[in-house]
């Protein structure tokens, strides 16, 4: 690990100035970049350790049904915060099946949207990585295949945004707040993260300094509450990155649904929002040829980036499966493995 | 650049200097306060061998640095047991056979007081095993380890019960 000068802000503008600086990142879970720092992929020359600042501990309802989550709350608070998990039980749910318990109680809110791919080249230094040294080229291609992306990658990267929070989120248009010397600016989930294009080094729109606050969301997405789901493949049932997974919600009135929510994760280096998907499903009824039909338009752009043209079929099924769970019904308690495509939710096909 | 922080570690209050700022919560408790307990598997958060509480929740000791637990209650396998009595954990492992070598035990141990303290798995197994899942035992005791958790969460439930009757 490289050497680094520490500082601890307490105020927001002490922060902020604190990182001004070339080479400076915030600390504050610190699981994904203290990782990073020990492999020598992250070296940053100051770390701000913005853990005591705190305005950005809290889970705030607002005035209109939303809930505003300050980036600093722990993922296992936020999945465990009972009338949070009842609004939004697929957040929770995401939450739930990232990680380790360690982990989650200790890596926050907006550390989770930041968090770096899991790409084992961009890990390795001893491999060639256009996010990890602009122009180096990309030796991931023609490699192990598992975990790279089929939606949205470039020749310069391949590489797929690791997080399940983020999943369920951007299905349910939650909104980042990010502050900077110039003020406060809202980002779109949708529009934070970036897709690799020639300038892979940049995984989202945040400016040098920039700190996000909190993210929010909106009313709407608690009317979902009732018929949201996220499932997740993975190569072992617990402590694994997705290879493929899917949030899923859908409001369904006199036995039609009236609006559908479709985003997968693993696919992308970003959260991947499937509009054209969510549209073909409003006023048809809750059935699989209809949930098969989303999931083939979900994935009609996919192309393999190596050896991983399955994931498409895979996420195929993925995305209809969690339709059908989602049309089930939201259980009244997390499953024991959550997100887990082999556990049984009474009343639920395992198989479909 | 030396700094100082104030741990209240085990539950004695400890001021300690730091003269660098990249070490571990978990370097700073073996290498430099003797506490060998807490054991360095990994060091990348993925086996769990280092689990602390901090604050009264378990963590990865090795992805903490000890400069940002200034002002922190940190809790080791070493401050456990009352005296010679074993913690009720301590002593469901050892009932319930939850180790072969011992390596992963402490974090086992400290990982299941911290699952216990959340009160999320409750009697079921699957839960336990979920909650347990940041915790690698290469002996590969598990099938003990979630014995033993269940038996010593039904133990301090029960211990609970008495002192509030």
């Amino acid at each position: 690990m490289n050497n680094f000068d520490y500082v601890r802000p307490t105020t927001m503008s002490e922060a902020l100035a604190a990182a001004s600086e070339p080479g400076a990142a915030y600390l504050a879970g610190g699981t994904n970049l203290l990782d990073l720092m020990k492999g020598d992929v992250a070296r940053p020359s100051r770390l701000v350790d913005i853990t005591r600042l705190p305005e950005l501990n809290r889970i705030e309802w607002l005035p209109d049904g939303g809930v505003r989550i300050g980036a600093l709350v722990r993922n296992a608070d936020l999945a465990h915060d009972s009338a949070f998990a009842r609004r939004f039980p697929s957040v929770a749910e995401a939450l739930l099946s990232g990680a380790s318990a360690q982990l989650r109680n200790a890596a926050t809110v907006g550390g989770n949207l930041l968090q770096r791919t899991r790409c084992n080249y961009f890990y390795d230094v001893a491999s060639a990585c256009n996010k990890r040294a602009p122009g180096a080229g990309c030796d991931a291609r023609g490699g192990e295949g598992k975990h790279q992306a089929i939606l949205g990658w470039s020749e310069s990267c391949i590489a797929t945004n690791p997080s399940d929070f983020c999943v369920p989120l951007v299905a349910l248009d939650a909104v980042v707040e990010i502050e900077g010397k110039a003020g406060r600016r809202e980002v779109a989930l949708e529009d934070f993260h970036r897709l690799p294009g020639d300038a892979p080094e940049r995984d989202s729109v945040l400016e040098p300094g920039e700190l996000i606050v909190a993210v929010r969301l909106p009313a709407e997405a608690a009317d979902f509450s009732g018929h949201a789901r996220y499932l997740k493949v993975r190569e072992r049932t617990s402590f694994a990155f997705a290879v493929v997974s899917a949030a899923a919600a859908l409001r369904i009135e006199g036995g039609a649904i009236i609006a559908a929510r479709i985003a997968l994760g693993g696919v992308a280096m970003k959260p991947w929002r499937a509009r054209a998907a969510e549209d073909v499903l409003t006023g048809k009824r809750p059935a699989e040829a209809a949930f098969r039909r989303a999931a083939d338009i979900a994935l009609g752009a996919a192309k393999p980036s190596g050896d991983n043209a399955f994931k498409i079929e895979l996420a195929r099924r993925i995305v209809a499966r969690s339709l059908t769970l989602a049309a089930a019904g939201a259980p009244d308690r997390l499953p024991s493995l959550p997100a887990s495509p082999f556990a049984a939710t009474a009343g639920v096909l395992l198989h479909v | 650049m030396n700094m100082s922080i104030s741990l209240e570690l085990n539950g004695v209050a400890r001021e300690v200097i730091l003269d660098d700022p990249r070490v571990t919560l978990l370097d700073l408790l073996r290498e430099r306060l003797d506490l060998t307990g807490t054991k360095k598997g990994c060091e990348r958060g993925q086996c769990g061998a280092c689990t602390v509480i901090v604050d009264g929740r378990r963590v990865n000791s090795c992805l903490t640095l000890a400069a940002s637990c200034d002002g922190a209650q940190v809790l080791t396998i070493e401050g456990v047991a009352d005296g010679d009595a074993l913690h009720p954990v301590q002593a469901a492992f050892i009932a319930h056979d939850g180790f072969q070598c011992g390596f992963c035990t402490p974090g086992q141990i400290m990982s299941a007081i911290g699952l216990i303290a959340e009160g999320q798995a409750g009697d079921d197994p699957e839960r336990v095993r979920e909650g347990m899942s940041g915790n690698l035992c290469r002996c590969a005791a598990y099938a003990g380890i979630t014995e033993a958790v269940l038996e010593a969460q039904k133990e301090m439930t029960e211990r609970d019960r008495r002192h509030a009757a």
